[in-house]
């Protein structure tokens, strides 16, 4: 039964993220974008990586994506007033796109058929457990990221700030 | 997963879906009867006797107007909006505790959906998705008026979230679960949070006004400034559903309050009342009690509404970020100091 809910809810991730593409209106694409999330949500229960998924459900479904939402709604963007393309763009955009499609063909060939994935731990994923690994064997990377997140923070704020002539 | 299991789970939850949409319909009429004896009047006293069937005579109301839709709203999100707006509601209330265990022969019958260990991270979550109804009905409607709304909507959530995660962190270090059965089972008789937290609860109270969007924080519906608020252009039914779940959201954010601060079930002297009663009977004065606080909390939501008025939009902006995050920060700090001192000696 897991792997076909697995199926099942990948192809809903590939459908919705295809739809953000697709789709001719940038609110509706963010609409798609924050379905999307919601499926790779359900992928991390599946891993039964509990906090992950409840983590990416609040960070991203709730803070990030209302703030994308907030903001092409204050933009407003509409189909007359977005500006026309070069064709040298289109055509520059085409090669980038099939040289893609190629690397991605030619890594996956590579790799063969991968090995189902198994699981050392397969409790890792729950509160308790996993902050006993971050704060345990990890403990450097876990707090450079966060030094690295409180950099970002620092220089969005200064960013915002106006000069003081 | 045997049969009994299922059914057991899926009763629960058609029992906890209509008492929520039960108290939800009554909240309207409590809001009228507490902002008529607030001041000094009778409040609807037309529908049978008290008034009391002035719910279903609204509801019939709402259902009977006519439905419409605007010629430049975008359709289809037009009608999701209210439609996530009460699943948002609904949705939050699979992981209260309403009670103690019951155990009937060997059987063993929690009162409560599921006992996720990310419990509390499980409502803030759904707390958060909560204003996609609101930015969704406010965008589709293609209305000046309900897409300010819906921008204040927005950034009003998203600046109190962060006050609240931080008051539930410091809740975190004093019970030292997240998972809402355990917190409410370790707040057993008179050990309420309430004792060990009081600013942490005074902030996560001020941040759930805030997130229903009630009086004084009701800033995306501000008749003066917006015409409506983000139900402009709604009529019949979606606009109930708009009003409903606001009064749902209320409803779950007392019963998380309650459970969180309020020790939920626990009451002093619940030993002896169990040792009295039995299995069967004890759970349920447990769950009584938890009703009857979240009903307290309920009326101190409409109190406020009635007594304060409407902060400005700066206002806001600034109690939420730099009145109650740092003081928050504040909260965390000194309780981590005071558990580090405790352990110590």
């Amino acid at each position: 039964m897991g792997t076909s809910v697995f199926y099942f809810v990948a192809a809903l991730s590939v459908i919705f993220s295809l739809m953000v593409i697709f789709s001719k209106n940038p609110v509706h694409s963010v609409l798609y974008l924050i379905v999307t999330f919601f499926t790779l949500t359900v992928h991390y229960i599946l891993l039964n990586a509990q906090f992950l998924a409840v983590v990416n459900f609040i960070v991203y479904m709730g803070a990030i994506m209302v703030l994308f939402l907030f903001v092409l709604m204050l933009l407003n963007l509409n189909k007359e007033n977005e500006p026309l393309k070069s064709n040298l763009v289109k055509v520059v955009g085409v090669i980038a796109g099939c040289c893609l499609v190629v690397t991605i063909i030619g890594s996956l060939k590579a790799t063969a058929i991968s090995d189902p994935v198994l699981l050392k731990n397969p409790n890792l994923g729950l509160v308790k457990n996993l902050g006993k690994e971050l704060f345990g064997p990890y403990m450097l990377p876990f707090e450079l990221s966060s030094v690295l997140l409180l950099t970002a923070m620092v220089g969005a704020v200064l960013l915002t700030k106006k000069e003081k002539v | 997963m045997d049969i009994a299991f299922v059914i057991e789970k899926f009763v629960l939850v058609a029992i906890i879906f209509g008492i929520s949409l039960l108290i939800a319909m009554y909240s309207t009429y409590a809001e009228r009867k507490v902002a008529a004896f607030l001041q000094d009047r009778l409040g609807p006293d037309r529908a049978g006797p008290f008034g009391i069937l002035q719910p279903l005579a609204d509801g019939v109301k709402m259902f009977m107007k006519e439905e419409i839709i605007p010629t430049n709203a975008s359709k289809w999100l037009f009608m999701v909006g209210p439609g996530l707006a009460m699943l948002t509601a609904c949705i939050g209330t699979a992981v209260i505790p309403w009670g103690s265990a019951i155990t009937v022969g060997d059987r063993v019958i929690p009162l409560q959906v599921t006992d996720i260990n990310v419990g509390i991270l499980y409502i803030f979550g759904v707390v958060s998705l909560g204003v996609y109804g609101v930015m969704i009905g406010g965008w589709a409607s293609n209305n000046k008026y309900s897409l300010l709304s819906a921008i204040r909507a927005a950034s009003q959530n998203i600046s109190y979230e962060i006050a609240m995660g931080l008051s539930i962190i410091a809740l975190l270090l004093v019970t030292n679960s997240m998972s809402l059965g355990e917190i409410v089972a370790n707040q057993h008789g008179w050990r309420w949070n309430v004792l060990y937290q009081p600013l942490g609860f005074l902030l996560f109270m001020v941040c759930s006004f805030a997130e229903t969007n009630r009086a004084p924080f009701d800033l995306p519906e501000c008749e003066t400034e917006l015409i409506g608020g983000y139900h402009t252009e709604y009529s019949s039914m979606k606009l109930g559903f708009y009003l409903f779940a606001e009064y749902i959201n209320m409803f779950v954010s007392a019963a998380v309050m309650a459970s969180l601060y309020f020790g939920g079930y626990n009451y002093p002297g619940m030993d002896w009342v169990l040792a009295q009663t039995g299995t069967v009977i004890a759970p349920l004065i447990g769950t009584a009690v938890f009703f009857l606080k979240i009903f307290a909390f309920i009326f101190f939501f409409m109190w406020v509404r009635w007594t304060i008025p409407r902060f400005r939009y700066d206002q806001l902006m600034h109690l939420g970020w730099k009145v109650l995050i740092p003081l928050a920060i504040a909260n965390i700090i000194i309780t981590s100091i005071v558990i580090a001192i405790i352990e110590k000696f």
